[in-house]
């Protein structure tokens, strides 16, 4: 298989990926959909920054706060332009997508704000689906316990795509919000945005994208994707822990109430009131992860540099040669599409009478093959396949066929422990 | 390899063919456990009679294949013997498997359970291990109220 994209130089890059597992065992790490392994680029300026330039942010006269800031407001103009954001201010720095997630969450029914499109009426109605990310459920749900607005929620196909058939009913006048993953962090499946999109536009309600899966496998223009909302996870693109974004519409963002108070979300404070800073800073209260946005610049540079386009290209081949591989091992049945058509590098499935406990553990032990196992906190798409669990294998740009070969090696190996 | 150690024969044994499976009357007590984290569960049976003799352990379940094998080895263990012996069985077990793989095991004690020794130094699968252990444990509480 070639892709024409050079994954050995790429290899190189991560450090990890060349070190071996107690028992001389390789690293074969095919967790990248929980967390992507980190580049020397992304290490090397943090490194630097902690270094030589560390001071906090925006509140500091001297040099280094100056330098601080400017690294960190840079970062900003880097994710701004890595996700096509019209302008910087609608980059929201977080902690992670749940963070950005429960911050639109809570501008709903929030008497800080008038505006009718957060505001909330007995009857009113948000939408989610049935293969969300706890972190697109939980938020949500919170809000319903607030304010006893509606949930509701599109199903899953067998085939583990979005059942748009009741679409029409299912978002209506009484929608406030509709939000949805983009890319499934367990079926692999990519949702069809514009479908769901014009249907919100009729009804005048928002819309917001769990981008988490999606921002780090295939360029992403919130432009062009015409929705209201975005949020992603800094440590899921190549970046640390610890940092998130939410972008959203700048006149929207104006319409929100803050989500915490603190230092440098205010323009003015009394002691009976305050008034608050423009966005995107009413939105970060206190000290921010000034490193780790830093550290999130470097990592969309280096995933710019590659190119996204070749990311996914080189994706798209390893999932074919991933579905093909594993299609031949008896009894492994993958939960979410089989084919490529809409599809992410994220394959599920199940081995049959095999826990994936079970499974991920041989892995692990006996070939250093790293999966995750469980139900990867999408328990209620897990309920709607009837599974407690299941075995996912997450791609990235640093996988290799040779590594997919490995993981059927090991598949094979646990067929014949529990025969 | 550190799995060797963990799925020995005498598990995958168990876990292939599991003894005294099914739920089964008379019975004292039933109680229903389950592991949140990993969607393991048991519903266990216990019957217990003079003397205070443990007459049947039935037991239903799902799950991985230490839970499982787990359940089997311990309606091999229990049955036939009376509560307070197997009460002594369960606080070694117990013992064992919080040990983190720094436990020496009491094999005139334990029996064929120290199979799962193993299983002690993997954190994440000794909940596992006890799923069935602790069922039997609320059972036996219950059936003498
Ligand atoms: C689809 C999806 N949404 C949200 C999240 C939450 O990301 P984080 O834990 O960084 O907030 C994840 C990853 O865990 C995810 O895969």
């Amino acid at each position: 298989m070639s892709t024409g994209f050079d994954v050995e130089r790429i290899r190189k890059d991560f450090p990890v990926l060349s070190r071996e597992l107690p028992g001389g065992r390789p690293l074969v790490y095919l967790d990248s959909g929980n967390s992507a392994q980190k580049p020397t680029q992304v290490i090397e300026v943090m490194r630097d920054h902690l270094a030589m330039h560390y001071s906090n942010v925006g509140r500091a006269l001297h040099a280094l706060g100056a330098e601080s800031t400017e690294a960190y407001e840079t970062a900003r103009d880097k994710v701004a332009a890595f996700i096509g954001a019209p302008s910087r201010d609608e980059i929201i720095f977080t902690k992670n997508a749940s963070e950005a997630l429960n911050l639109v969450a809570y501008a709903f029914g929030n008497p800080i704000t008038e505006d009718p499109r957060f505001r909330l009426a007995p009857g009113d109605e948000i939408v989610i689906s049935e293969m969300e990310h706890h972190s697109n459920i939980v938020p949500w749900q919170m809000l319903a316990q607030r304010t006893g607005v509606k949930l509701r929620w599109f199903s899953v196909t067998d085939e583990g795509r979005l059942d748009l058939s009741n679409l029409e009913e299912l978002v209506n006048e009484r929608t406030k919000m509709v939000s949805i993953v983009h890319q499934s962090n367990v079926l692999g499946t990519i949702n069809p945005v514009a479908q769901v999109l014009a249907r919100v536009r009729e009804v005048g309600a928002l819309m917001m994208l769990d981008a988490s899966q999606s921002v780090p496998h295939h360029a992403v223009d919130v432009a062009a994707l015409g929705v209201d909302f975005l949020a992603f996870t800094g440590h899921k693109v190549v970046g640390p822990s610890g940092i998130g974004v939410l972008w959203g519409r700048g006149e929207l963002l104006d319409a929100m109430p803050p989500f915490m108070g603190g230092g440098e979300m205010i323009e003015a404070v009394w002691m009976d009131h305050s008034t608050y800073a423009p966005a995107p800073h009413k939105f970060e209260a206190g000290t921010p992860p000034i490193v780790e946005a830093i550290g999130l610049g470097a990592a969309v540079d280096y995933l710019s540099e590659i190119g996204m386009d070749a990311i996914a290209r080189h994706e798209h081949e390893l999932t074919g040669y991933a579905l093909d591989a594993l299609g031949e091992i008896p009894g492994l049945k993958v939960i979410g599409p089989k084919g490529l058509e809409q599809r992410g590098a994220t394959v599920s499935f199940t081995l049959e009478g095999i826990h994936p406990h079970d499974v991920g553990q041989i892995l692990d032990d006996n070939f250093g093959v790293a999966v995750r196992v469980g139900h990867h906190c999408a328990r209620p798409l897990h309920l709607r396949f009837g599974i407690p669990a299941t075995t996912r294998a997450s791609l990235y740009l640093y996988n290799t066929p040779a590594e997919i070969d490995a993981l059927v090696r090991g598949l094979h190996h646990v067929r014949k422990v529990f025969a | 390899m550190i799995a060797e150690s963990m799925y020995q024969e005498l598990i995958l044994e168990h876990y292939k063919h599991p003894q005294g499976r099914g739920l089964r009357d008379p019975y004292d007590a039933e109680v229903h456990h389950v592991n949140p984290t990993c969607g393991d569960e048991i519903t266990m049976r216990v019957k217990v009679g003079d003397g205070g003799k443990v007459e049947d352990v039935s037991y239903d379940g799902q799950g991985c294949s230490i839970s499982q094998a787990a359940a089997s080895v311990l309606h091999e263990l229990t049955t036939g013997s009376t509560v307070d012996e197997t009460l002594a069985v369960v606080d070694e077990f117990t013992r064992l498997m919080q040990g983190r793989g720094k436990v020496e095991a009491d094999e005139d004690v334990l029996g064929d359970a120290v199979a799962f020794a193993g299983v002690a130094k993997f954190p994440a699968r000794v909940k596992c291990a006890l799923l069935a252990w602790m069922a039997y444990k609320d059972a036996v509480v219950r059936s003498s109220k």
